[in-house]
């Protein structure tokens, strides 16, 4: 993969450092001034907004490989470096974190009364795991925003979180910290075998790219990134630590961690497990890909008996990120593009309706269905922004959720890669074909949930009172429902400059897995009868 | 066929858009009169502009299509969908049945609803559908078709659940959208598979692949299937169609516009619209014609003991989409587009005049409260009876053309799938016409209940006067339920419809089916005429004997025949079964999977157990450092003496 640099000006830098900035001259100010605390954060993630449009508008879209690369010697004893760069992959999750971030912030000016000052610091160095993570082209400085991230999430949830906040943090903090040791570990073994093959310490991540590795290492080492990357999606079996975690966190914290860090897992998978043991990653394709669909259905399922609002979009989540696995293990640039865009879909829905939640807890301070019914007559705006959030969420066409459900369905359905993966033919068909039935499902629990909480008599006394959106409530919701419909109806906008590096990825992952000598070893002649789609559409 | 670009096509779907947003946005502040203009002017535009666009493809007699590509929807790795709409004179029938109906219907709304509060809400709503349907019908592509497709599927989940204070209603509107969303899994995976094989979704993309040969008939009949599943949950075809009677909770108007005249038959549109495609998938027409037949029977069946006007006339509208069903079925393309066409007519004018009895008796929809309301409600007596008699297909009204149409067709040719040649198309005709006799006996049960006979009102009710701005709407279906069939009277040598649509279907249509050897006879065609009439003759005199001479009959045949009675009054009991046998496994599936796998199994042990493993080892180790000497020297001891042993007996060492 090639890298481009195109001007001497570090815009990346500037965009991860401003809410360090940002957070350190946050404790600079008096405690007591709380409005001027949230105002001086939100100021600063507007900026870093406006860096990231600015970004966004430099981005050259027909360029595969990294643009706007900043690279300094850092560690040079470790071989660690400074360096930074996106490509349409990464560019996308940045634009993200950088969008919901103001929103995120505008929406605890009422839901956080207490630590203001605490609370703006974490979030605003949170900004800075993020982004850092998905803009560091470096092993060691990835890891390094990946553990940064855990920190202000632990306290964020631990500090500001509901009832059993303590339970859900550390268990969210002990999961996490599970995959990465692991992922570490791994790190350092690459590190080492590059070492000895080379002779050159590094941990560019474009330099250990070119590591060779046996067959047996490919296979461990994909596994423990998988692990630690399988968590943070999280993939089923590895889920259970979402719940509790939305459930206890505040809604910024379950805004960020639904639409930015599980976006980690997700981006893990294809920055690093994939290209770097891309042989290995063909032994645990056809993993990956059950396990997806078991979590499409199955989060869907258990989605659907939730008593509790938030719960529901939490078990929702692993549904919503089932497909985005699906897409990448279909290995062909339409389901891995499709990936990328249900990310930012789930982050952008999803988002919405975890903000959606507050709204409502900030009032009744319940999220019980069984509490709710009619609410549609007491605040109809409000309901109309739910709607429209539940209505991208279950993929309808013309909002966001529908072209990232397509391309994953269509693109699986008729990968090419999965037939030789799996060694037989309809392995594609079938898998697409049961995920499509978490298309009905995820309308069955998203209309029925809707229909509990908004529709039917204003029976319940307590909600009869409830408020409308406050205008504050609405220029929340205002942005990302427009974005909810400029993905549905204008996706090229994003596809156009994520397709050459899609391309290029799976181009590369293909080669190198050795896919082709794959299919010729094992199941030649149950490829005859579709020899049209061996060539069909890989590009 | 000629190709002329234009640029108005996108505003005939977005002119109802802007009402719709207008309405819906600032609505609520804008006095009712206001709201109505928006609302009604909106989609009269979209129909004079649906008018100037057909022009062309009028006076060029089909052979002249327009086009329109508005921009590039989705495009990446071989995948290129556009927003392109096509105006052939399929998409000229389609939206100007759309536009017009949708138009009419509009106004009789403005009294229908004139004192619901949610009166701009409700005009928002319906612009909307009015987009959506023009989306669906002018698409030129299967993805941007099933945008309109969903798009309709949201509006009439929002109307259905018009009133969603009342939870029954929200149900409704929620059964309505997952029902569909089953039919749309098929939908989408039909999709799949042709893009599979083709590498584009266009509809003049697939008919090229059709042509030359990328789509296989066994491609195309797995495509074709799917696609029907589809087309039984939008259409309301067996197993799928349990959602239309429920939908019957909307606003009547809604309930004619899109549970009758237009939403419902956008699988019949769709059938027609890959005609090319069907035709090389004879295993897959015959399903679709077996499935019409049996609907058509069955729903009608059910139609004869409701006891509610609106859900007679929901049955009726599920046994009329099987007919069309049959046409397209059997490659009689034309004849269920010409059926789609008259039954948007009758059936909407029937909904409406439902209405009018509805709104004039304050509420009350059960028929056997009704009774002689012929004279206080002239005007919806002489359009009921009018559209009662097109639909019992009695010449020389619409639907006896329409229907014959399908009849004949299916009757004079046979299935080119060998598993179904000479049995299917004879079981979907026989279907048909018994389902003929049976719809003219629900209908004129119908109508003598309600128009005839002794009033048996609720004394307390006062009958309100018809108003003129929803009288006006119910002539104007009726006549057009009375002429319509004229474009196509096949028995008279007319066949302009057919010619019409000869450029889009004609060529699928020749491909689809083998002709019977009396294809072409005149006389035969007479006599299947003539079957039809007297079907319709006999229902109409039972129902004549049952309801005017003898009113007591229908009481003591129920009673004697108590068990097939019960029956049909419960509609086979269908909703039950679904119940039992779908719903609550999945429900009891789903919560066994929450509480038992993800919180005992995967979080309980899987996850949690190792950390209170880890806590118990931790609690052992505690325990032994409790701080008491007495407790350190027991174990140095006991430690020590284990040692001595194990030396001594053990290893033999000492």
């Amino acid at each position: 993969m090639a890298s481009v640099d195109q001007s001497g000006f570090p815009i990346l830098s500037l965009l991860l450092w401003l809410p360090m900035l940002g957070a350190l001259m946050v404790l600079l100010i008096p405690r007591a001034n709380e409005a001027l605390v949230r105002n001086f954060a939100f100021a600063i993630s507007i900026i870093d907004l406006a860096l990231a449009a600015l970004l966004f508008g430099m981005f050259i879209p027909e360029e595969a490989g990294f643009q706007m690369v900043e690279e300094f010697e850092w560690l040079p004893g470790l071989g660690a470096s400074y360096h930074l760069g996106v490509d349409g992959i990464s560019l996308l999750l940045v634009l993200l974190t950088a969008f919901l971030a103001p929103l995120v912030i505008l929406s605890t000016y009422s839901a956080v009364k207490d630590r203001v000052k605490g609370f703006m610091f974490s979030i605003l160095l949170l900004q800075v795991g993020m982004l850092g993570a998905f803009l560091a082209l470096d092993m060691f400085l990835f890891y390094v925003f990946w553990e940064l991230m855990l920190i202000p999430m632990y306290f964020i949830i631990g500090i500001w979180g509901g009832e059993r906040r303590i339970y859900a943090a550390v268990k969210f903090f002990l999961y996490t910290l599970f995959g990465s040791v692991l992922m570490l570990a791994a790190i350092i073994y690459v590190y080492y075998i590059h070492m000895q093959q080379t002779g050159t310490a590094t941990t560019s991540l474009l330099g250990l790219y070119n590591t060779a590795f046996s067959w047996d290492e490919q296979v461990w080492l994909f596994g423990a990134f998988a692990l630690a990357f399988a968590i943070k999606v999280p993939m089923f079996p590895f889920h259970t630590w979402l719940p509790d975690a939305h459930v206890e966190a505040p809604t910024a914290g379950s805004v960020i961690l639904a639409a930015v860090l599980l976006k980690m897992g997700t981006y893990g998978f294809v920055r690093f497990a994939f290209p770097l043991f891309p042989l290995g990653a063909m032994e645990y394709v056809p993993i990956i890909a059950v396990l997806a669909v078991i979590g499409i259905i199955y989060g869907a399922l258990v989605a659907m008996v939730q008593p509790d609002i938030k719960k529901l979009i939490a078990y929702s989540s692993v549904s919503h990120l089932g497909f985005v696995m699906l897409g990448t293990a279909a290995l062909t640039p339409m389901a891995v593009s499709g990936g990328l865009i249900q990310m930012v879909n789930h982050g952008i829905s999803t988002g919405l309706l975890f903000l959606l939640v507050g709204v409502i807890y900030e009032r009744r301070h319940t999220r019980l269905i069984s509490e709710f019914g009619g609410l549609a007559k007491a605040q109809p705006w409000y309901a109309v922004c739910f709607l429209v959030a539940t209505l991208a969420s279950v993929g309808l066409p013309g909002t966001n959720g529908f072209v990232g459900e397509f391309l994953v369905l269509v693109g699986t359905f008729n990968s090419d890669a999965l037939p030789r993966i799996f060694g037989c033919n309809y392995a594609g068909m079938v898998l697409a074909g049961v995920a499509g039935i978490g298309v009905i499902l995820g309308a069955v629990y998203m209309l029925w949930m809707v229909q509990r909480v908004f529709f039917g008599p204003l029976s319940n006394k307590k909600n009869q009172g409830l408020k409308d959106l406050s205008l504050r409530e609405a220029f929340v919701m205002l942005p990302m429902i427009i974005v909810i419909f400029v993905i549905g109806l204008f996706p090229n906008i994003f596809l156009s400059r994520v397709e050459p590096s899609i391309n290029a990825f799976v181009e590369d992952v293909r080669e190198r897995g050795e896919l082709a000598q794959a299919l010729s070893d094992t199941d030649r002649e149950t490829q005859v009868d579709t020899g049209k789609k061996e060539d069909g559409n890989g590009n | 066929m000629s190709d002329q670009t234009t640029n108005i096509l996108l505003w005939i779907p977005l002119v109802p858009l802007i009402g719709a947003f207008i309405n819906g946005l600032w609505g609520r502040h804008f006095p009712k009169p206001l709201v109505s203009l928006i609302g009604c002017a909106t989609v009269g535009v979209s129909f004079v502009l649906s008018l100037i666009a057909s022009a062309s493809v009028l006076a060029g007699h089909g052979e002249i299509r327009m086009v329109q590509d508005v921009y590039s929807w989705i495009a990446i790795a071989g995948l290129s969908i556009s927003v392109s709409f096509v105006m052939d004179a399929l998409s000229v029938i389609m939206s100007l049945v759309v536009s017009g109906v949708s138009f009419v219907i509009h106004i009789y709304s403005i009294g229908y609803m004139h004192d619901d509060d949610s009166y701009a809400r409700y005009f928002s709503y319906l612009n909307l559908f009015v987009f959506s349907m023009l989306i669906l019908v002018m698409a030129d592509s299967i993805p941007l078709l099933f945008v309109g497709w969903e798009g309709v599927g949201l509006c009439s989940y929002l109307l259905i659940g018009f009133w969603f204070e009342d939870p029954e209603k929200a149900s409704a509107g929620k059964k309505a959208f997952i029902v569909n969303r089953i039919g749309d899994f098929g939908f989408l995976l039909g999709m799949f598979i042709l893009f599979g094989a083709a590498e584009t979704l266009s509809f003049d993309g697939l008919a090229e692949a059709v042509t030359a040969g990328t789509i296989t008939p066994y491609i195309a009949t797995a495509a074709c299937l799917l696609l029907f599943v589809g087309a039984t949950g939008k259409s309301a075809q067996i197993p799928l169609y349990v959602w239309l009677p429920d939908a019957m909770a909307g606003p009547t108007p809604v309930s004619a516009l899109i549970h009758a005249a237009t939403m419902v038959t956008a699988g019949v549109y769709m059938i027609a619209r890959l005609g090319f495609l069907y035709s090389i998938a004879p295993t897959a027409s015959a399903v679709v014609a077996l499935v019409g037949g049996a609907t058509a029977l069955f729903a009608a069946t059910i139609g004869i003991t409701q006891r509610d006007i609106k859900k007679v006339l929901a049955y009726s509208t599920v046994s009329q989409l099987g007919y069309m069903m049959i046409g397209v079925g059997v490659g009689a393309y034309f004849a269920g587009v010409f059926h789609l066409m008259t039954h948007a007519f009758f059936k909407a004018c029937l909904f409406l005049g439902s209405g009018a009895v509805i709104h004039a008796l304050s509420g009350e929809q059960d028929i056997m409260r009704m009774g002689g309301l012929r004279k206080k409600l002239p005007w919806t007596y002489w359009t009921f009876l009018v559209s009662t008699i097109a639909i019992a297909g009695f010449p020389p009204f619409s639907g006896f053309f329409s229907k014959d149409e399908i009849l004949w067709k299916a009757m004079s040719t046979a299935s080119n799938a060998g598993w179904a040649t000479g049995w299917v198309h004879m079981a979907a005709y026989l279907m048909g016409l018994i389902g003929a006799a049976i719809t003219s006996f629900y209908m004129f049960r119908l109508v003598f209940l309600t128009f005839h006979g002794k009033s048996r009102l609720d004394p307390h009710v006062h009958v309100h006067h018809e108003m003129p701005v929803m009288s006006w709407p119910l002539a104007v279906l009726a006549f057009l339920a009375f002429i319509g069939g004229w474009v196509n009277a096949s028995l008279a040598g007319i066949h302009g419809f057919k010619h019409f649509l000869d450029p889009v279907t004609g060529h699928a249509q020749e491909a689809a089916v083998t002709l019977k050897h009396f294809a072409h006879s005149h006389s035969a065609e007479w006599a299947a005429a003539a079957a039809s009439v007297i079907a319709g003759l006999i229902g109409l005199f039972l129902a004549w004997q049952m309801y005017i001479k003898n009113p007591d009959m229908p009481g003591n045949v129920a009673k004697s025949l108590r068990g097939v009675y019960r029956m049909l009054f419960n509609k086979y009991w269908v909703d039950e079964i679904y119940e039992t046998l779908v719903i609550n496994p999945i429900h009891r599936f789903s919560i066994f999977m929450w509480k038992i796998i993800d919180v005992i199994i995967i979080d309980g042990i899987g996850v949690n157990g190792p950390a209170r493993f880890m806590k118990r080892l931790g609690g052992i180790g505690r325990a032994l450092q409790s701080g008491n000497v007495q407790t350190y020297a027991f174990w140095l001891f006991t430690g020590a003496a284990g040692i001595l042993i194990y030396l001594i007996y053990v290893a033999e060492i000492l």
